[in-house]
């Protein structure tokens, strides 16, 4: 089985605001918009280097929604950002109408998605985001998986023309894509070949699918891993392909189970080819406090949990 | 330019196409389409530096969104009778597979509009980062909002309000239809809306007012002003008091026609008080 190193853990984070920083230099268009978290979303550099381009908005994220969408109208490719809480569900209203539904270039980068936020609790923790956002008509949804990945996430989005979801989060994770990477929105990446079981894994769940992927092999399981990063447009060939050779799949996000990428893989699963799935996701519930490992644990979204829901899903082929 | 006679006479035409645009499909919204025909008339064809053809992104001209969007009749027929697009088309209004949709929207690519609106409180801040993009592109032409004045009941347009002053945007004229009527009733009633003009003051905008915001000629001095203002480190605020249903008696002075169409008798009479001028679509 092809394997992974983590060259040096690092943030998703500051994959956004590397990318950032390389396209404030490539592209005079983009410009960006924070709502009083520079530091959290690792935006300083962009804001040094191009103090015309970058907006302060305050603590006023339905305004930033709207600043961005009429700043396309210029041809401006604005990002904006905050946390992924504060990018969707404060402001679903204002990206459905004035950039989802008027079709504008909009780039919202959500970071502190989901429970690895931590020690912030619930009020913080959104694990509805991806639903929120697929949901939109045009919207693109993207939860790259490591800084690697979300660098060059970041800057593929510019080059995309609507309005595009990009998540991600607040720990220090295993940094295992190559660096200078092409990011092809909508293309899954095939990180190993098993006959066994299909793991479909987005965002960090992806290490941990490859962690859990490690420990099948020793068990006899020969596990496919699929970094499904591009959540909206869905790679349902990819998806396709993998499960008619190994019959059964496990989905890992994390989200919730409701609206995450678990029901988009159903719904494909269920109108072309029906097959055992297992999720790995949160059940319709709420975070809380805590470290990052510790809530990772106790809702069941580590590799530990994906073993289990392959062994599970195998019984059921 | 055109005459004050002119535009009066582009006024009532105006008028009678809100009243036949409502009445046709029984819905939508004249009370307040008719409070800003002048409004409409003066700055499409009097205030606005604007290009013949639409560019979305309006380079090089001033441009307008309206931010209370369930006044579109008003909107699409000044479009139409602008130039954007045919007369003939605000037959379709809010019927299946039209472009002219019950609010105004993008998707369906009418020339003219650059936003949705509807769902209110959000076009102040469009036309805020409109004007930015605008002063990105070292383009000196202005951008225009119009508001309802019940709209300023959503807080996002606070947010943009402390925003656009705190950030110098002087190349916006956001004027508010000052018409003390919302749906449930008076702005009073409903939930009164104080001082509007300290309240911008307070927040620091220039406030220019148009007392009477259905006279074409105190528009076009009032807007004027406005203009000169601009430019000057502080964003502009127009406060136009119009009585809605303006032009049609009965619908005047109330909040009843806010969102409902006449019927056969009551078009009748709002077509006998509003004689075609420039020929109905």
């Amino acid at each position: 089985m092809k394997t992974y190193t983590n060259t040096g853990s690092k943030d998703t984070r500051s994959g956004f605001g590397a990318g950032l920083t390389e396209l404030g230099q490539t592209n005079e268009n983009v410009v960006a918009l924070c709502a009083d978290l520079i530091g959290s979303l690792k935006m300083d550099d962009f804001k040094a280097n191009h103090p015309e381009r970058f907006f302060q908005v305050g603590i006023a994220e339905a305004n930033m929604i709207g600043l961005a969408a009429g700043m396309t109208i210029g041809g401006k490719i604005p990002f904006t950002g905050t946390f992924a809480n504060f990018s969707t569900g404060r402001v679903y209203d204002q990206i459905r109408q004035s950039v989802a539904y008027s079709g504008k270039n909009v780039k919202i980068c959500a970071s502190h998605a989901g429970l690895t936020l931590g020690e912030d609790g619930a009020t913080h923790q959104i694990l509805e985001d991806i639903g929120l956002m697929k949901m939109l008509p045009g919207m693109v949804v993207i939860n790259p998986c490591d800084f690697n990945q979300t660098k060059a996430a970041t800057m593929a989005i510019a080059d995309h023309d609507g309005p595009v979801y990009l998540r991600f989060g607040r720990p220090k994770v295993a940094n295992f894509t190559p660096e200078n990477q092409t990011f092809e929105i909508g293309k899954a990446l095939h990180l190993t070949e098993g006959n066994d079981v299909t793991i479909v894994a987005t965002g960090h769940l992806v290490w941990e699918a490859l962690e859990a992927a490690k420990e099948l092999e020793g068990k006899g399981i020969s596990a496919e891993v699929i970094n499904i990063h591009t959540i909206k447009p869905l790679d349902e060939k990819a998806i396709l392909d993998s499960v008619n050779k190994t019959g059964c799949i496990v989905t890992a996000e994390e989200h919730n189970y409701l609206g995450g990428l678990g029901e988009s893989v159903s719904r494909v699963l269920a109108t072309t080819k029906p097959t055992p799935q297992e999720f790995v996701a949160t059940n319709d519930t709420f975070g809380e406090s805590g470290t990052p490992e510790q809530l990772m644990e106790k809702y069941g979204l580590n590799a530990a949990a994906i073993v289990n829901a392959v062994q599970t899903v195998i019984r059921r082929k | 330019m055109a005459n004050i006679q002119q535009l009066e006479d582009l006024t009532t035409q105006v008028r009678r196409d809100i009243l036949r645009m409502v009445h046709k499909v029984n819905s939508g919204h004249p009370g307040g389409s008719l409070g800003c025909a002048e409004f409409f008339v003066a700055l499409y064809n009097e205030i606005m530096e604007r290009h013949d053809d639409f560019d979305m992104d309006g380079i090089g001209e001033d441009i307008f969104f309206l931010s209370n969007g369930h006044i579109s009749p008003v909107y699409y027929s000044v479009l139409a009778r602008s130039g954007y697009f045919p007369v003939d088309e605000l037959n379709t209004f809010r019927l299946i597979n039209s472009r002219l949709q019950g609010h105004p929207t993008t998707h369906e690519g009418l020339p003219g509009v650059r936003i949705a609106s509807g769902s209110l409180g959000q076009g102040m801040s469009v036309a805020l980062g409109a004007a930015q993009a605008k002063k990105l592109n070292n383009d000196s032409h202005l951008v225009y909002s119009l508001h309802g004045d019940g709209e300023l009941q959503e807080g996002q347009n606070w947010e943009a309000i402390m925003y656009a002053a705190g950030n110098n945007i002087d190349n916006i004229i956001a004027t508010v239809d000052l018409n003390g009527q919302q749906i449930d009733g008076s702005t009073d009633d409903v939930l009164p809306m104080g001082n509007v003009r300290t309240k911008f003051e307070a927040f620091g905008w220039t406030v220019i007012e148009i007392n009477e915001g259905n006279n074409i000629e105190a528009i076009l001095k009032g807007m004027a002003e406005a203009k000169t203002k601009t430019g000057q480190g502080k964003p502009v605020c127009v406060l136009l008091k119009t009585v809605m249903g303006n032009g049609v008696d009965f619908m005047m002075y109330t909040h009843a026609w806010h969102g409902k169409a006449p019927n056969d008798e009551q078009l009748a009479v709002g077509l006998a008080q509003n004689v075609e001028t420039l020929g109905d679509y």
